[in-house]
């Protein structure tokens, strides 16, 4: 299922079926989370993917409603035969891969095991791994700071018309 | 029988998904679709991470899974909105439009 939706992601045109594709890989994903006994994870993955980050896509995909531009003639056309191969090659390579991965062992079986519930994540997170929690909060207060003055109106990168009236706009 | 999933069924959908995305990636024109690709790599990513927390019974990979998917949505807010200002400037969404940074 998860293949199949995200077959159906890059398959789409429209980039609103895409999205709705992708929560549909997402989703899928987090039932998989699920049997891999990755209950935190799982859940966050709903809020986090299928909530908050595809909300935003979409509403970006709402906001910028362009009509679909026609797909421009095909370029690079003597680069064709170099794609085949290098295609080849790393189809060789999964084949490759995968008749080595076929000797791994089976999952142990799911028994008493603390491994992903909220607890121990959260003490992991707080004891072994604190600096990369830090780092990922300052990560998330750049990324704040930066949406906002990007997506401001007349933020960082404005058109060159319109940089003298806004100008003039933020001196009143 | 042994029905149990084993750990290279994972590994092998989240190469399946990681591939998907660098196809996607690769012949999306549109910038949305991209970054949509870009977000399917990272849970591909993300998969294998559960995977092997689940197989060796390790808490440190769903960490890090925590970690990526922060990092996925400062990513998210911060591109969302550098498109957004490219689309303001550019009117199009269409890479080969803005294949050069000056305007």
């Amino acid at each position: 299922m998860a293949i199949g939706c995200a077959i159906s992601m890059v398959a789409q045109r429209n980039p609103l079926y895409s999205a709705i594709s992708l929560i549909g890989v997402f989703i899928s994903l987090a039932c998989l989370y699920v049997t891999l006994s990755a209950p935190f994870i799982a859940a966050v993955q709903v809020i986090v993917y299928a909530g908050a980050i595809m909300v935003l896509v979409v509403f970006v995909i709402m906001l910028l409603n362009v009509d679909q531009a026609e797909r421009p003639p095909r370029r690079l056309r003597s680069l064709i035969p170099i794609a085949v191969g290098l295609a080849a090659v790393l189809f060789a390579e999964a084949v490759f891969i995968i008749f080595f991965v076929q000797a791994s062992p089976a999952t142990p079986a799911h028994n008493i095991s603390n491994v992903g519930l909220t607890a121990s994540i959260g003490t992991g997170l707080f004891t072994g791994y604190l600096l990369p929690f830090e780092i990922t909060s300052i990560l998330l207060l750049m990324a704040i700071v930066g949406a906002m003055s990007l997506a401001r109106r007349g933020g960082l990168i404005q058109p060159q018309a319109n940089r003298n009236e806004t100008e003039t706009s933020n001196q009143r | 029988m042994n029905m149990a999933p084993q750990l290279s069924w994972y590994l092998a959908l989240s190469a399946v998904l990681f591939t998907i995305g660098v196809v996607g990636v690769l012949i999306k024109r549109n910038v949305i679709s991209m970054f949509m690709c870009i977000e399917l790599m990272l849970n591909a990513v993300n998969l294998t991470f559960v995977a092997f927390s689940s197989f060796f019974r390790d808490v440190s990979g769903q960490l890090f899974v925590f970690i990526v998917m922060t990092v996925a949505a400062a990513e998210a807010a911060v591109g969302l909105g550098i498109i957004i200002a490219i689309f303001r400037n550019r009117e199009s969404l269409d890479v080969d439009d803005s294949s050069v940074l000056k305007l």
